[in-house]
């Protein structure tokens, strides 16, 4: 898969709040099927479908363990979808900070272009 | 200080981006800043060996804007635009489009300036013409180059977990 159809994998999978909500309970570690869905309303058929879209876009991986099937979150496609809003926000984050010290300085000019209106000193 | 420099993107949207962020200065300030060529070559896009090598602005409701930046081994990236809304110095609409398109269509930018007791909240909307130009503009911009931490997504998933807590009763 390429970059761009993997992001496009893991976003789909994340675009459903019942998947988020069972990633959300996997950052506390392994679980199984029960447990994952003991919070809602739903079959066990109905999560185990959600755990299949979550395993092909490689967010969880899941395992046996005698009787019990585990479940445990991945983190490389998180890292990636995470990364989306971030490049985004960086072009801001580095611009903003400029900012900060372009402000500062045109307080300063003003300040001292006004030194009587400020009545400071 | 406090809240000050703290950027917030969020998508409350389908098609949009909004951006907040606190400057410590009179939106008098913040909105010359965004307005005039000589202030803007000094912060827009200006990092990691970037200049906005070409600020041309013609400020009025109609009027045209075109930014070229130049960046390391020659690499350039332009866009243009239209004013829509000019408001000193509260407001501020304008369309963009980049010289290569790197989503459909074109956006437009809203920016608000609100001032408390001197310092300005900035919040910038960028509303894409559809859901796939958005997410299109915001993968780009990944692909451009950060790979970042796992850290923020799992603390977003927590915080879920946390609002989710008291409604599933768990």
């Amino acid at each position: 898969m390429t970059h761009s159809a993997r992001l496009d994998t893991t976003f789909a999978a994340l675009a459903d709040s019942t998947r988020r909500a069972i990633l959300a309970q996997l950052t506390f570690g392994e679980a199984s099927v029960t447990e994952l869905a003991r919070p809602f309303a739903m079959s066990q058929p109905a999560i185990s479908k959600h755990l299949g879209v979550l395993e092909r876009a490689g967010l969880i991986s899941r395992r046996r363990d005698a009787q019990r099937r585990l479940c445990r979150l991945r983190a490389r496609p998180l890292a990636e979808a995470s990364g989306w809003l971030e490049g985004y926000r960086r072009f801001w984050d580095e611009s903003f900070q400029r900012l900060d010290a372009l402000l500062a300085e045109m307080k300063t000019r003003r300040q001292r272009a006004r030194p009587k209106q400020g009545g400071h000193r | 200080m406090k809240n000050t420099g703290t950027l917030a993107v969020t998508t409350p949207t389908d098609r949009g981006i909004v951006m907040t962020r606190v400057f410590d200065a009179p939106r008098r300030l913040v909105f010359d800043a965004w307005t005039k060529p000589e202030l803007l070559k000094r912060w827009l896009g200006v990092f990691g060996g970037w200049s906005l090598a070409v600020c041309e602005i013609d400020l009025r409701v109609g009027g045209g804007y075109r930014y070229v930046w130049r960046g390391p081994d020659g690499a350039e990236m332009g866009m243009r635009g239209v004013y829509r809304e000019i408001v000193p110095p509260e407001r501020l609409v304008a369309t963009e489009s980049f010289d290569e398109p790197w989503y459909p269509g074109e956006a437009v930018d809203t920016i608000v300036l609100r001032e408390h007791g001197g310092r300005t909240t900035a919040t910038t909307t960028v509303l894409y013409q559809s859901r796939e130009a958005r997410d299109i503009a915001l993968k780009s911009g990944m692909e451009q180059g950060v790979a970042a931490g796992y850290d923020k997504l799992a603390e977003l998933l927590a915080s879920q977990v946390a609002q989710g807590g008291s409604s599933s009763g768990v």
